[in-house]
C-alpha cells in the first residue's frame, strides 16, 4: 500500500495514479477486514474504487490532453521546499500518534452486527452530521447539473474551451452525454 | 428450521477424530468448497456457452455447433483451446502493463462473488453477513478493468467501449443495489442464507417474486446491463465500436473477457433466483413432502436427497433466467447509449426509489406478510 501511495504522488503518468489510487484505496480496505470490520471494508471498496475512482478515471480519459510540460525555472528549489514541508508534516503526525494516550477499547469487535450498530449511530447521535453529508451531496448534484447545462454558460467561454480540450480525432458530443450523467451521480 | 446437512462440521469432526488438531482440520477443510465452486463456475460457462449457441441457433432457424461431442457439447472445449493455442498480441503502442492487468481486473471479481452464492443452508463457502452486499461492492470493480482494457489498447473504438462499459455499469448499478435493498429490508440481514430462508415456508407462493415484482424487473433489467447483454450491450456494439475495449485482444487475454461475461451472467441468474425465485426452496416446501410420506425431517437419505434436490433447483432456476435473458437477446433491438442512459437514471431509479419506499410501508402496515 505505501508503495503505491508513493506511487500515486511520485509517477509522471497521471494514469497510472489513478490506477494506483485503486490500488491503495483496495489495502485501505484489506485493513478494515483485519480490523473485523467487513462491512464498511465492503463499502470501502463500493464508494472509493467503484465510484470515486472510476469518476476520476473517466475525468482523465475524457481530458486526456497529450501535452509535455515545460522544465520550470527552480523547478528543484520548489521540489525540496515540498519534500521540507512533508517531512515536517509527517514528523508532526508521527510524534502525534505517538504522544497521544489512545483510549483502545478492550471489547471484541462486533464484526457482522456492525450494520444495526452503525444504523443506530447514523439515526440518533450522528443525525445532523448525516442529514448535513446528504444536503451536501444535494448540492454537488445541482451544480453539477447546472453546469452540465450549457445555456447557463457564456457562448464565447464555452467556445475557447472546447477548442482546448477536444482531441481532433474524438468528437465531444459522443462522450459528454458519459460524463454528464456519471457527474450527477 | 432444519439445518440439513452440514459437510463442513462432518468433515472437521471427523478428522478430528483421527486424531487432527481443529484449527488443521478447518485449514484441510477451506479450499475444497473453493475449488468445488471454481470447477462449478467454469463448467457452467461450457453449459451457457453451449446453451447460448444451441438457443441463438434454434432462433434463426440454424443447427448450430453438432460435430464436437454429441450435439455439440464440446464447442466451448473446442473454443477455449482455440483461444490458447492463439498467439498472444499486444499492440505496438500498447500499454503492456495495463493491457494485460485488465482482462485480470475485469474477471477476478465476478470469481470472487461466488463467495456468497448459497446452494442449501450449509452449501455455502462463507456466510458472511454482509452476503450480498459483498456482491454489489465486487462487481463495481469492473468498470477499472474495463477502463483500463479500453485506455491501454491505443484504440479510439477501444476508449469508447471501455468508457461506454464504464458509464453504464455505474448507472446501473444504483437501481440494482436499489432493488436489493427492497428485498434486503424485507429479510432484516444482508446474509443470503437468511434472505432464502425468509422466503421459504410457503412454498412458491412464499418467493420474493409476488412480493417484489417491481423490484424484480428492475433488478433483471439492471443485471442484464451489468451484464453487457444485449439489448444493452452498447460497449461492444459490432456495428459502431468493432468490439469496443475487446477490439484488439487476442488469445487468452480475449478469452478472459469471454470468460468473464458468460460467468457474470451465470452469477447473475444466480443472485436472482437466490433474491427473488426462493433459491434452493421447491415450489412445495421440502417439509411438507416429508410429512406427506410420513418420513422425520432429520432421516438422513431425506437430507441427502433434500440438499441434492436442492442444488438442482438452484441451476434450474438460474439456467431458465440464462434462457430468458439469450432470447431475450434475439428479440429486443439495442437501445442507443442515450436511451440506456434515460432509462436508468430517468426510469429505474425514480421507480426504484418508490419501489423501496412502498417496500417500507408496506413492512410496517402488514408486518406479517413483508416481514416486520
Amino acid at each position: 500500500m505505501l508503495a503505491a501511495a508513493l506511487g500515486v504522488v511520485l509517477l509522471s503518468s497521471i494514469v497510472y495514479s489513478a490506477f494506483l489510487l485503486g490500488l491503495v484505496f483496495l489495502s485501505i480496505a484489506g485493513f478494515y477486514i483485519l480490523l473485523n470490520a467487513g462491512f464498511v471494508a465492503a463499502a470501502q471498496v463500493l464508494v472509493y474504487v467503484g465510484a470515486v475512482n472510476v469518476l476520476i478515471l473517466f475525468g482523465i480519459m475524457l481530458v486526456n490532453k497529450q501535452e509535455d510540460f515545460r522544465p520550470l525555472p527552480h523547478a528543484l528549489l520548489g521540489k525540496l521546499a515540498t519534500g521540507a514541508v512533508c517531512a515536517g508534516l509527517f514528523a508532526l503526525l508521527g510524534t502525534t500518534v505517538v504522544s497521544t494516550p489512545w483510549a483502545i477499547s478492550s471489547e471484541v469487535a462486533i464484526g457482522d452486527r456492525a450494520i444495526e450498530a452503525i444504523g443506530m449511530h447514523f439515526f440518533s447521535d450522528f443525525l445532523l452530521p448525516f442529514e448535513l453529508a446528504s444536503v451536501l451531496l444535494l448540492i454537488a448534484l445541482v451544480g453539477a447539473i447546472i453546469l452540465a447545462r450549457r445555456e447557463f454558460i457564456p457562448d464565447l467561454d464555452a467556445a475557447a474551451e472546447e477548442q482546448v480540450l477536444t482531441l481532433p480525432e474524438r468528437p465531444r458530443e459522443l462522450v459528454a452525454a458519459g460524463v454528464n450523467e456519471s457527474d450527477s451521480e | 428450521m432444519n439445518p440439513g446437512i452440514d459437510l463442513q462440521h462432518t468433515f472437521v469432526s471427523t478428522l478430528t477424530d483421527l486424531g487432527l488438531p481443529l484449527g488443521l482440520a478447518k485449514l484441510l477443510w477451506i479450499p475444497l468448497p473453493m475449488a468445488l465452486m471454481l470447477i462449478a463456475a467454469t463448467v457452467s460457462i461450457f453449459v451457457s456457452v453451449w446453451l447460448e449457441r444451441k438457443i441463438s441457433a434454434a432462433a434463426q432457424q440454424r443447427i448450430g455447433p453438432e460435430y464436437v461431442g454429441p450435439l455439440g457439447v464440446l464447442q466451448a472445449a473446442a473454443d477455449g483451446v482455440k483461444l490458447i493455442f492463439k498467439e498472444d498480441i499486444t499492440p505496438a503502442k500498447a500499454d503492456p502493463w495495463l493491457f494485460t492487468l485488465g482482462p485480470a481486473i475485469v474477471v477476478i471479481p465476478v470469481f470472487l462473488s461466488f463467495l456468497i452464492v448459497p446452494f442449501g443452508q450449509n452449501m455455502v463457502i462463507t456466510d458472511i453477513g454482509i452476503g450480498i452486499f459483498l456482491w454489489i461492492s465486487l462487481s463495481s470493480i469492473t468498470p477499472i478493468g474495463l477502463l483500463m482494457a479500453g485506455y491501454s489498447s491505443n484504440n479510439k473504438y477501444s476508449l469508447l467501449g471501455g468508457l461506454r462499459a464504464a458509464a453504464q455499469s455505474i448507472s446501473y448499478e444504483i437501481p440494482l443495489a436499489l432493488a436489493v435493498l427492497a428485498v434486503v429490508m424485507m429479510t432484516n440481514s444482508l446474509s443470503t442464507i437468511d434472505i432464502v430462508g425468509q422466503q421459504s415456508g410457503y412454498g412458491i407462493l412464499g418467493w420474493n417474486i409476488w412480493r417484489q415484482p417491481v423490484g424484480f424487473l428492475i433488478f433483471w433489467i439492471a443485471a442484464l446491463a451489468e451484464c453487457e447483454r444485449l439489448p444493452f450491450d452498447l460497449p461492444e456494439a459490432e456495428e459502431e465500436l468493432v468490439a469496443g475495449y475487446q477490439t484488439e485482444y487476442t488469445g487468452m487475454k480475449f478469452g478472459l473477457f469471454y470468460v468473464g461475461s458468460y460467468v457474470n451472467l451465470v452469477l447473475s441468474a444466480l443472485i436472482v433466483a437466490i433474491l427473488y425465485l426462493g433459491g434452493w426452496s421447491l415450489p412445495v416446501p421440502i417439509e411438507s413432502i416429508a410429512g406427506w410420506l410420513g418420513v422425520s425431517e432429520t432421516t438422513p437419505w431425506l437430507q441427502v436427497v433434500a440438499a441434492g434436490l436442492g442444488i438442482v433447483m438452484t441451476l434450474i432456476k438460474a439456467y431458465l433466467l440464462v434462457f430468458i435473458a439469450i432470447l431475450l437477446r434475439w428479440t429486443v433491438p439495442r437501445v442507443r447509449i442515450d436511451q440506456l442512459l434515460d432509462l436508468g437514471w430517468k426510469f429505474l431509479l425514480p421507480v426504484s426509489l418508490v419501489n423501496l419506499l412502498a417496500t417500507a410501508a408496506l413492512k410496517l402496515t402488514l408486518p406479517f406478510a413483508f416481514g416486520g
